[in-house]
């Protein structure tokens, strides 16, 4: 089953064309990975679906789960089941993880028609999913992202994933800026998220390291705005190899 | 007029080592690096010792340095077997590299097993084996800044040091231990320690440099250190300046850092007379992580100079810098911070603050944070303190049963506190911990 | 959640609520300002001949000073002559004895502020209220219980009668009628305003409150506010003002000294929600305004907390003199401009006395237009050993229009004492706003939650009803950015051709 289907997107920011014409589609219980060299539209894509305002699209469809996910507000996609592990987490001083969370976990029920969640629940899921990212309780009286580092900010990212429990996950280079140890427990995350056959995700990255700890199911290459291979994850090795120069000089199809 | 033989010193003394050096490298396998340090010279004879005029030297006088005669180090066949003990640290798994009076000294060194992937390789060596790392980034970097004068004057006379080269994904597990040792000479020594690092994309590696001499002994340690990170590279820095207390210190570091890559220092002075500290990062890709942790600790007349530099030149990277001192009796220090935002370095986030001990009344410290921002949806604070033991505290343990000098102490120790427990080394954290005791609580703990 | 409703419901309300006016016949002395008008201002009270002296003293040096140019806000010249300088709601005979008889037109006033005179209709207990209607007190709440403790708890005019040995001591030693332009003027022609006095040793057992109401249209309002907190001491007292929506400006050059001796603590709490004018900059309070307090004693403290959202002009700096040895000063303050509001605000903390303390944490917020500046100066004097200062100003950006401005004075004459100074600034992004959205956060919920997240410690300092009072102000201030910030989102969300925020 579809969840996401994404056809002919075209998208601009400030008049330059950034994706020009991505056509993917990814099913329930399948994971994803886009790679790509700087610049050539991954983070695009991900904001994308996740509905940030700067991107103006110009051309093509977006179907999550048959709807035209295009047309929702970034709240209404996120209460629908999709999360976007940002790339840079944002800092909110003075909003403590545990009201933040608390706050996007009723919205999200509200959403669905559910009641808010009992304060004793809500601390013993906080709590169970605190543990798989190696957080301590000091963490949910902290501003969110103030003062953290790198590595803690993508935990964080990863911790919201699993209190929020979404359906689609997409995660931009989440594994940037990560020492190794934090790498494998963000991979540990992912991959406790992606036991669950409804579920899919989009896994941006930069690094072919990452692919060692979330083994995808596909691999595509992004270049300049458009998907020029897919493959499976021997595709990832092939380019840590070569790097992305063997792609790039294939010719690209004619503009005009 | 003056019937004693005036001393050479200072640039005179300098253009004298420089045509020493130029014999002895003119010859070897160095001769094609000849230029670079020509040309260095030429910059540092333009430039000249710097003096209190200059604004970056405002706050240090080189007075006492410029009277002094050094010589050249020599080759020392002095066993330092003894001075090393207290130096290296036991039951701790660690790659061992020690230079001793400038020279690599493969008998201290243990480097015998080094994991693939690693390359540790004295300078000198270097030259021959690995001379397009050497074209391509040796003095490529360092000296843009404050430190310029003595920073040409390493890249002219240095004789050795040390390069290291991470490959590509390679964590390193065990640190590298690097120690820079001086002894004593019958005159006042000279030194210029030359130190690359070269971590490339997605590679792990924790240095210690540690600079140290035998007490008593007069010398001069010009060290330059270059950091070169690759994309996503980590790298955690410790450097512990603990000279003799007449000793001259001055030392220069120059990180270069690729995009989300990651660098952590803590650059801890402890001894010379004078000690000079110049740090400065250039943040030239996204996602960069720069965390500096400064602490300093003078008594006597001692006098210690930080000057760090972080240069913000893309967007999203962030900067954390804290730099702590202690000042006891008449010393002095100084803490002249410098961050830099530039154009289009939108989200950035950069801390610096400058907190600092006056232990006595007759210490003085000057500390000087400075941003220059040029974009404008940044996130910078610094701050600044300068403050004396809380006198209620220390009533306040006393009340306790504890005694005056013993509260003291253990009110200084929570001062550095915050800077020593951010060490992961196990054995220098304790090392530290020990002289801030020996120092502070005078025996009493 | 209740306190998330309420504020959304709050947030619909994109006008100033309280800009009505009532309609009450006035005693108002005709426009221009001189000696006479002083004279009448006087007797109108039926001062005694020392207060008259000193108002005229005060006018007489008013004449030889000048309006202040230094600070960062602009406004046209201020004719002063064009005001007028009392104006009291008016009474068949004498004022009013008790609250009964009160005109009930003006009891019904502050009932629509939500501020109850009435004091069966008070929860037993909780604040004592102190009215001030345009120039004068209308009524003072539990009186009697407060008296048994022997606390004074009355207006100006009032304790210029019945207690005129403790104003004749007090008023002038904190702000002297010399002080500034706007405090001399004030010193001269001040109407009413609050009194109070704890005396030695008396905790006062409940939150003491003014509240202010400027009603007439061209008149300036100055009242006058003395708190003494006698040894031993301690009080809280909170001060709100408003006033109708006119298209004129209007002047508010009030005066507050707090005199606290050894071992007393006061903490002064403001909200104040002036009308700011309209979107246009047209209209809207000019709030001048000398507030001071005097740490006379030993280990004394006095604590300021203000919120800022209204007033066309705010300019004032709630500050300290800190003699007593171990005296302690705060400022807490939250200044939130929109539109075409100008504030220049923040503190003086003068630190005389040995090991004194002092902390300041200012958060300007600005939207619109409008500019918003903290002006702040720390002095430690050579005496003053071993103190501390602890300084931390933040500012916050909503739109690119707007402007934030930071001037920190430090003046540290002795170097025993430890002076910290932080200060940043930040956009609230679209970033922020986009990740809240993206975890299912509506934007309005995203924006109230970041703006009270910003002014959390702020607003953690004040007494509990005021916080709640507090952050909904916030979010009515802040409702034309939402709004903007808003259409923003969904003009740019939109794909070309299927165009339709037209509905929204």
């Amino acid at each position: 089953m579809a969840i996401i289907e994404i056809k002919n997107l075209h998208a601009q920011i400030e008049g330059n064309e950034i994706l020009k014409g991505i056509n993917l589609t990814v099913n329930a219980g399948e994971t994803h990975a886009i790679m790509g060299p700087n610049g050539s539209g991954k983070s695009t894509l991900a904001s994308v679906l996740a509905g940030r305002e700067e991107y103006e699209i110009t051309e093509g469809e977006v179907l999550y789960h048959g709807k035209d996910l295009l047309d929702m507000d970034p709240n209404e996609r996120a209460c629908e089941g999709i999360f976007l592990a940002f790339q840079y987490p944002v800092e909110i001083p003075g909003v403590n993880n545990s009201y933040f969370l608390k706050t996007a976990v009723n919205a999200i029920r509200k959403h669905r028609g559910e009641e808010e969640i009992d304060p004793g629940d809500f601390l013993t899921l906080l709590r169970e999913k605190m543990k798989l990212v190696h957080m301590d309780d000091k963490f949910l009286s902290r501003s969110i992202n103030e003062g953290f580092s790198g590595g803690e900010k993508k935990r964080n990212e990863i911790f919201q994933m699993m209190v929020l429990d979404p359906t689609f996950a997409v995660l931009d280079e989440t594994d940037s800026g990560l020492d190794i140890d934090a790498l494998k427990i963000v991979a540990d995350g992912v991959n406790e998220f992606r036991k669950d056959p409804k579920k899919a995700a989009i896994v941006v990255t930069h690094y072919q390291r990452l692919l060692n700890y979330i083994v995808p199911d596909f691999v595509h290459v992004l270049v300049d705005g458009k998907i020029v291979q897919s493959g499976g994850k021997e595709l990832a090795f092939e380019l840590e190899d070569k790097g992305y120069g063997w792609i790039e000089i294939e010719p690209a199809p004619a503009h005009a | 007029m003056n019937q004693q033989i005036e001393p050479v010193t200072g640039r005179d003394l300098f253009r004298q080592h420089f045509e020493e050096v130029e014999d002895r490298f003119s010859s070897n396998g160095q001769s094609w690096f000849m230029n670079t340090r020509k040309a260095a010279f030429a910059r540092f004879t333009e430039l000249g010792i710097p003096t209190r005029k200059d604004e970056a030297w405002k706050h240090t006088s080189l007075n006492p340095f410029n009277e002094v005669e050094f010589r050249p180090s020599d080759v020392s066949d002095v066993d330092s077997k003894a001075l090393l003990e207290g130096i290296v640290f036991h039951n701790w798994k660690a790659h061992r590299v020690v230079f001793q009076d400038g020279q690599y000294s493969e008998g201290n060194s243990a480097i015998n097993n080094l994991p693939k992937g690693l390359t540790i390789v004295s300078l000198k060596e270097a030259f021959s084996t690995h001379r397009e790392v050497i074209e391509e980034h040796l003095a490529s970097y360092a000296g843009e800044d404050e430190n310029e004068a003595f920073v040409a004057l390493n890249t002219a006379l240095h004789e050795d040091g040390l390069l290291v080269m991470v490959e590509k994904g390679v964590v390193v597990e065990d640190p590298i231990h690097l120690i820079y040792l001086t002894t004593s000479h019958a005159h006042p020594s000279s030194t210029h320690p030359r130190t690359l690092v070269i971590a490339e994309e997605g590679s792990q590696l924790t240095l210690i440099e540690r600079y140290a001499g035998e007490e008593g002994s007069v010398y001069f340690t010009n060290a330059v250190s270059e950091i070169v990170l690759g994309e996503n590279a980590h790298f955690d820095h410790y450097r512990l300046q603990d000279e003799s207390p007449q000793s001259f210190h001055i030392g220069t570091v120059q990180i270069e850092q690729g995009r989300n890559s990651r660098y952590r220092t803590h650059a801890i002075s402890i001894g010379s007379r004078i000690g000079r500290n110049g740090i400065a990062a250039h943040l030239d890709g996204e996602g960069i992580e720069c965390v500096m942790n400064g602490l300093f600790l003078t008594q006597d007349d001692q006098h210690i100079d930080n000057h760090t530099r972080v240069i913000h030149a893309q967007p999203h990277c962030y900067s954390h810098e804290v730099f702590k001192g202690i000042l006891d009796d008449h010393s002095s220090g100084a803490f002249t911070g410098r961050i830099i935002v530039k154009e289009g370095a939108q989200k950035t986030d950069a801390i610096q603050s400058s907190k600092n001990l006056l232990l006595s009344d007759d210490a003085t410290i000057s500390p000087d944070p400075q941003l220059e921002i040029f974009a404008d949806d940044v996130k910078c604070t610094h701050g600044a303190t300068i403050g004396q033991l809380d006198t209620d505290a220390i009533f306040y343990l006393r009340a306790r049963g504890i005694d005056e000098q013993s509260a003291r102490g253990l009110l200084t120790f929570a001062f550095a506190n915050e800077i020593i427990e951010q060490i992961k080394i196990e054995p220098l954290r304790d090392y530290l911990e020990a002289i801030i005791a020996r120092r502070y609580r005078k025996g009493a703990l | 959640m209740t306190s998330d409703t309420l504020m959304l419901e709050e947030l619909a309300q994109s006008e100033y609520k309280y800009g009505f006016s009532t309609d009450i016949e006035a005693d108002t002395v005709p426009p221009g300002l001189n000696e006479e008008v002083v004279r009448l201002i006087s007797a109108k009270k039926e001062e005694p001949e020392w207060m008259l002296e000193w108002r005229l003293k005060a006018y007489r040096h008013w004449l030889t000073m000048e309006e202040p140019q230094w600070q960062n806000v602009h406004y046209p010249p201020i004719d002063y002559q064009a005001a007028s300088y009392y104006s009291a709601p008016k009474q068949a005979g004498e004022g009013p004895k008790s609250l009964d008889e009160v005109d009930p037109k003006l009891l019904e006033t502050y009932e629509k502020l939500g501020i109850p005179l009435k004091e069966r209709e008070i929860l037993a207990g909780v604040v004592a209220v102190d009215a001030v209607f345009d120039s004068v007190s209308v009524g003072t709440t539990f009186k009697e219980t407060l008296a048994e403790k022997g606390i004074i708890f009355c207006s100006f005019s009032e304790a210029v009668k019945d207690h005129p040995d403790l104003v004749k001591k007090y008023m002038g030693s904190v702000v002297p009628y010399t002080d500034n332009f706007f405090a001399t003027l004030n010193s001269a022609v001040f109407s009413d305003g609050s009194f109070c006095y704890i005396p030695k040793g008396v905790k006062c057992p409940m939150e003491l409150s003014t509240y202010f109401r400027i009603n007439e249209a061209s008149t300036g309002q100055f009242e006058r506010t003395l708190l003494v907190a006698d040894e031993g001491a301690s009080v809280s007292y909170l001060e709100g003002c408003t006033a109708p929506m006119r298209d004129t400006n209007q002047l508010h050059a009030a005066v507050v000294e707090i005199v606290a001796l050894d071992d007393a603590q006061v903490k002064y709490s403001t909200v104040q929600n002036w009308y700011p004018g309209d979107e246009n900059g047209k209209g809207g309070i000019y709030n001048f305004v000398t507030k001071r307090g005097k740490c006379a004693g030993k280990n004394s403290k006095i604590s300021w907390t203000q919120v800022e959202t209204g007033s066309a002009i705010t300019w004032k700096y709630p500050s300290c003199i800190l003699m007593g040895d171990n005296s302690v000063g705060e400022f807490y303050s939250v200044a939130m401009t929109n539109n075409m509001q100008q504030a220049d605000t923040g503190t003086k903390m003068i630190h005389l006395g040995k090991n004194t303390r002092s902390t300041i944490i200012s958060k300007g917020i600005s939207a619109g237009k409008s500019q918003n500046t903290y002006r702040g100066l720390v002095k430690i004097g050579k005496k003053a050993t071993g103190s501390r200062n602890y300084s931390q100003c933040d500012s916050m950006l909503i739109g690119d229009k707007c402007g934030a401005h930071t001037f920190p004075y430090l003046e540290i004459n002795n170097k025993t004492s430890q002076v910290e100074h932080e200060a940043s600034t930040s956009k609230i992004g679209e970033d922020q706003i986009f990740y809240c959205n993206q975890r299912g956060i509506e934007t309005e919920d995203a924006v109230s939650m970041i703006v009270n997240g910003f002014c959390k410690e702020v607003f953690r300092e004040l007494p509990m009803e005021f916080a709640v009072e507090a952050q909904k102000l916030l979010d009515v201030s802040l409702e034309g950015s939402v709004v903007y910030i808003k259409r923003l989102s969904l003009r740019e969300n939109r794909i070309k051709g299927k165009n339709d925020y037209g509905n929204y």
